[in-house]
């Protein structure tokens, strides 16, 4: 029941979303996340978007990653 | 960026692999508080690639599991009650009360239904006028806001055959409990990702200060959770204890504020019973006395009587980290998904069915 997956936002009618989670098409409640947008990606819980997910941060994160694992390929 | 595939990359994982096993030198244990955190560390194997030196063990974050048995018989007295049309996340069903389950009374007749979201509850009772519906508020800070948005949207519709029977419960007084009760040594604290969208990282902060622990919060990706063990290898190496976030394209130190602020307007504190833990102070949450009219513990008289718990199971030892599944006599011979005997073999998330499902016997 603890499952929380990302989804991308395709389209907003009022408190409600269409939201696409592999492939598939779902209705989640924006009302905890009322600054998402089309095109954000959001966390989907039991039904409700619980925070949108922050491209920069992702992208900062996999960067950080690259270079760990460069770093780990030199030392090996 | 798809947010999912991106943090499973092996080539990435063992670059994070390698880092830790270069800077791991003191022999650690980490304790991950959320049940999704075991599943991810089980189902990606994350326990074998780990060196020698780090270990990691679970923890009571299972909202299922934990419920306690008296809690379990007042639901499901309160779905015997005629007219009465009991909504409930699916994992509930099947766990065992003192005397019988949800699922076995709504064999028997009850009216039972399973809900994936507490908007499907409202649904039922706008459809079922002259029903009474009861919606199961069962889980951490990651649920409870969508039922304080349920019970508000209840207001605002005047719904008056809409009740919540609230398990709801609170991660950090839990986690202060095991940690006072001295039964199990951190070196470390895996904090959970989606709890920690709500509350913001900032909920653990007092476990860094107050007891000298490292805490990191992580994603459930694989590379999420290596990220998470190596901020964690690195603290422990260099003496410090402080909250950090592994998971940053979620977690904010703030939390979600719009979410508290639901929460903080249904809700309020109080104590609580968790399976194995005992009455935790503050640690749960009941509906305000301005909800009242939606509480189920006020629209219904429920009394169950005498609670029982299942002979020879150690829920409570394996939910403090004390025990493993393994240890249970009757892990995997009486107690199996099938024919669970408690809680834990039960929930998706919960430690022994975890174990079962991904072999634990043999790790
Ligand atoms: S294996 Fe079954 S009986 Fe043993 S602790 Fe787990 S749930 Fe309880």
């Amino acid at each position: 029941m603890c499952v929380a997956i990302p989804a991308l936002i395709k389209s907003i009618d009022g408190q409600l979303a269409q939201v696409e989670i592999g492939g598939i098409t779902q209705t989640a409640n924006l009302q905890l996340c009322p600054q998402a947008q089309v095109g954000d990606y959001v966390i989907v819980h039991t039904g409700y978007a619980i925070n949108t997910l922050d491209r920069q941060e992702a992208k900062e994160t996999l960067d950080l990653f690259e270079a760990i694992a460069r770093v780990a390929q030199e030392e090996n | 960026m798809k947010y999912a595939s991106e943090f499973r990359d092996s080539r990435l994982a063992r670059g994070l692999i390698s880092k830790i096993e270069r800077s791991s030198r003191t022999p650690v244990r980490f304790m991950e508080f959320c049940g999704s955190h075991t599943v991810a560390i089980f189902r990606y194997g994350i326990r074998q690639v780990l060196p020698k030196t780090v270990t990691t063990l679970s923890g009571p974050g299972c909202p299922i599991c934990v419920t306690a048995n008296a809690d379990l018989d007042k639901a499901i007295a309160l779905a015997r009650i005629p007219n009465v049309i009991m909504a409930s996340f699916g994992d509930v069903l099947r766990v065992p009360g003192s005397y019988t389950s949800l699922q076995a009374v709504r064999a028997e007749g009850a009216d039972v239904r399973v809900i994936y979201s507490a908007m499907d509850a409202l649904k039922i009772a706008q459809n079922n006028p002259t029903k009474q519906v009861v919606l199961l508020g069962i889980g951490f800070e990651t649920t409870t806001p969508t039922i304080a948005a349920a019970i508000l949207q209840a207001e605002q519709e005047s719904l008056t055959n809409f009740s919540v029977l609230s398990w709801h419960k609170l991660s950090p007084p839990a986690m202060k409990a095991l940690l006072d009760s001295g039964d199990v040594a951190l070196d470390g604290l895996i904090c959970p990702g989606h709890v920690s969208i709500i509350t913001g990282s900032q909920a653990w902060e007092f476990i860094a200060r107050d007891y000298g622990i490292p805490c990191v919060v992580a994603g459930f990706e694989p590379l999420d959770i290596l990220q998470c063990v190596d901020m964690l290898v690195s603290q422990v190496e260099n003496g410090v204890a402080k909250v950090e976030i592994a998971y940053r394209r979620g977690v904010q130190h703030e939390g979600n504020t719009v979410a508290q602020q639901l929460m903080e307007t249904v809700f309020e504190p109080c104590p609580a019973q968790w399976r194995g833990m005992g009455t935790i102070p503050a640690s749960g949450l009941k509906l305000r006395p301005e909800y009242g009219r939606f509480d189920a513990e006020q629209v219904f008289d429920i009394d169950p009587g005498p609670t029982r718990e299942p002979e020879g199971c150690i829920c409570g030892e394996v939910l403090r980290g004390v025990s493993p599944p393994v240890d249970c006599p009757l892990f995997g011979k009486v107690c199996h998904p099938e024919n669970p005997v408690g809680a834990c073999m039960v929930s998706s998330e919960g430690s022994c069915f975890t174990y079962y499902l991904y072999g634990g016997k043999n790790e």
